[in-house]
């Protein structure tokens, strides 16, 4: 503290405290806060707030417990994001070794920048896209047609599996640059090493490439799993009323059946979901919060 | 030696696929702008038109929403962009473990939902200072998160600061401003516009966590979303057409200047 203030000075210094003061407690702390705060509270009309109802209680979160359909949600929320997450991460894996160790220094600029454009579309741009593949009438129901999959067009639309596609294809971005990090950092000999030494292409990968890519395992991951269990975008554009994702039961807690509190329950067990596979995956690739805030 | 060819063309076959994957989705959506069907689709083609373009330029809700994003990206950089500049000043000179607090309380919002973000942000307004949802909020929900991606453009430019000039600016009796205006901020400059540029960005495009703080307030891509679900014409084709093309010349033209600035730092060190 006390270098702060001999290099920015009393003025300077003031003026930063105040800042990040102002950031972290008005706009990141304390509406966690209350935010959790007010799941454990009734919802109650104004003019018996404050009155002997209100009191804490974990009403709020027993609902998820009692709604059946909520619940199924909610698992389904799970499993769908976890199967979006594995997905990626086996997509990109070729890719990101591929752009890390093989590709040539003259071929590499270009292939990185054929990544980063699309990451900077816009991710509801992206799901539209999607929208268009798989509308009744749309591509790829007339190619599995043609190709004699389908025998007439089938819904694609309004459906999990339609859902699913929609976020490998949208968050699969978050994967490959956190995987092509990690791998890009591995020693090129480490592999010929292995390789002198007769290790087989399985075998260097198991043993060499993917233990030095944990920490670019964990971050894509989290980000991947995260973006996808909180998704209302894809959901709402490639969904339907029976693939319902727990962002949008959330949504109508809020703005269709008035319940706030009830909504503030449903995020901070959507948050804690989160929180929950962040320390799981930092435990399973053996990895620690500093590894990842590189 | 014929395995190492089976595996180069398989490994070929494969990043063939994994660009086609990229981008033909995105090809196929901007050519059933051109498609004179009422819905947007490249199946059946119907003959080629640009009367969505003009369809799109007479729609006076898509320039309302339009503005609203433009208001909305021009407040975050406002907010987002000195926080994250404080922010990156003060971790700079911090090494305890007061620093890895701050950090990890930094980029906390980035590894929450959006609507999370969103909700928390609408609940503690309303509770604290009665304010609802529309711009104000809108501006404040997304530079929670948005600050910290500007903390860590700003922090990565420090890292490579030579601490030794400002020390001698002061030993020759600079103040503590001066320093700050003279050589700090235009070390920093490059990075001042990379921070809006990326704030704008992610203001303009965000959905998860507006669609919470938003009131009654409607951004352009809360506009395209509704559309979508209803009302959808080729006219929101021709308006991603748009919007795509302006952020893969923005996208390219960034990257050009990022590498070209690698260089020149590369070189002088060198």
């Amino acid at each position: 503290m006390t270098e702060v203030l001999r290099r920015y000075g009393p003025v300077l210094t003031g003026v930063i405290l105040l800042a990040v003061a102002l950031w972290l407690a008005l706009l990141v702390v304390l509406p966690q806060v209350m935010m959790v705060d007010f799941s454990f509270r009734p919802s109650l009309p104004p003019s018996r707030l404050g009155g002997p109802e209100d009191v804490y209680t974990v009403r709020n979160y027993a609902t998820l417990w009692t709604n059946q359909i909520h619940l199924a949600i909610f698992l389904k929320t799970i499993w769908a994001s976890a199967l979006v997450t594995a997905t990626t991460l086996a997509v990109c894996y070729p890719v990101a070794f591929y752009l890390a160790q093989v590709a040539s220094k003259r071929r590499l600029p270009l292939l990185i920048l054929m990544l980063v454009v699309p990451f900077w579309i816009n991710e509801l741009l992206r799901t539209f896209a999607w929208y268009i593949i798989l509308a009744f009438n749309g591509p790829l129901n007339v190619l599995l047609v043609a190709l004699g999959i389908f025998d007439e067009p089938q819904r694609l639309l309004g459906g999990d599996a339609g859902v699913i596609v929609g976020m490998v294809y949208v968050y699969i971005l978050f994967m490959v640059f956190p995987l092509y990090n990690a791998i890009e950092s591995l020693d090129r000999n480490q592999i010929e090493a292995a390789r002198d030494l007769g290790a087989g292409w399985i075998r260097i990968h198991w043993r060499v490439v993917l233990p030095h890519a944990k920490p670019g395992i964990a971050v894509g991951c989290i980000m991947t799993f995260m973006l996808a269990a909180g998704s209302y975008a894809v959901p709402a554009l490639l969904g339907g009323p029976q693939s319902r994702w727990f962002t949008e039961v959330i949504y109508n807690w809020f703005f269709e059946g008035g319940n706030w509190n009830q909504g503030a329950a449903y995020a901070f067990i959507l948050l804690v979901l989160c929180i929950g596979f962040i320390l799981a995956a930092l435990r399973l690739f053996r990895v620690g919060l500093a590894d990842i805030a590189k | 030696m014929t395995a190492d060819r089976l595996r180069r063309l398989l490994t070929g076959f494969y990043l063939a696929v994994f660009f086609g994957y990229l981008f033909l989705p995105l090809i196929v959506m901007g050519a059933a702008t051109f498609n004179s069907s009422r819905f947007p689709t490249v199946t059946p083609w119907m003959g080629f038109t640009l009367s969505w373009f003009s369809a799109l330029w007479a729609d006076q809700r898509m320039w309302a929403a339009l503005g609203t994003s433009l208001i909305v990206g021009a407040g975050v950089i406002a907010l987002a962009v000195p926080l994250g500049l404080a922010a990156a000043l003060l971790l700079d000179r911090l090494h305890s473990r007061a620093r890895t607090v701050l950090y990890a309380l930094m980029v906390s919002p980035l590894l929450t939902p959006g609507v999370i973000v969103g909700i928390s942000t609408l609940v503690f307004w309303r509770e604290w200072f009665g304010v609802t949802g529309g711009v104000f909020l809108t501006v404040v929900a997304q530079s929670s998160y948005i600050a910290a991606y500007a903390m860590l453009l700003f922090s990565a430019r420090l890292q490579r600061f030579d601490p030794a000039l400002e020390e001698a600016a002061l030993d020759l009796g600079a103040t503590h401003g001066q320093v700050f205006r003279r050589i700090t901020l235009p070390y920093l400059t490059p990075a001042i516009l990379s921070a809006a540029l990326l704030a704008f960005l992610q203001s303009f495009e965000n959905y998860n966590t507006t669609l919470f703080v938003r009131g009654l307030d409607t951004t352009l891509t809360v506009y395209i979303a509704s559309k979508v679900r209803t009302g959808l014409t080729p006219a929101v084709n021709a308006l991603s057409l748009v919007l795509i093309a302006l952020t893969v010349l923005g996208a390219v033209a960034y990257e050009i200047l990022r590498r070209r600035e690698a260089r020149r730092t590369a070189g002088s060190e060198a």
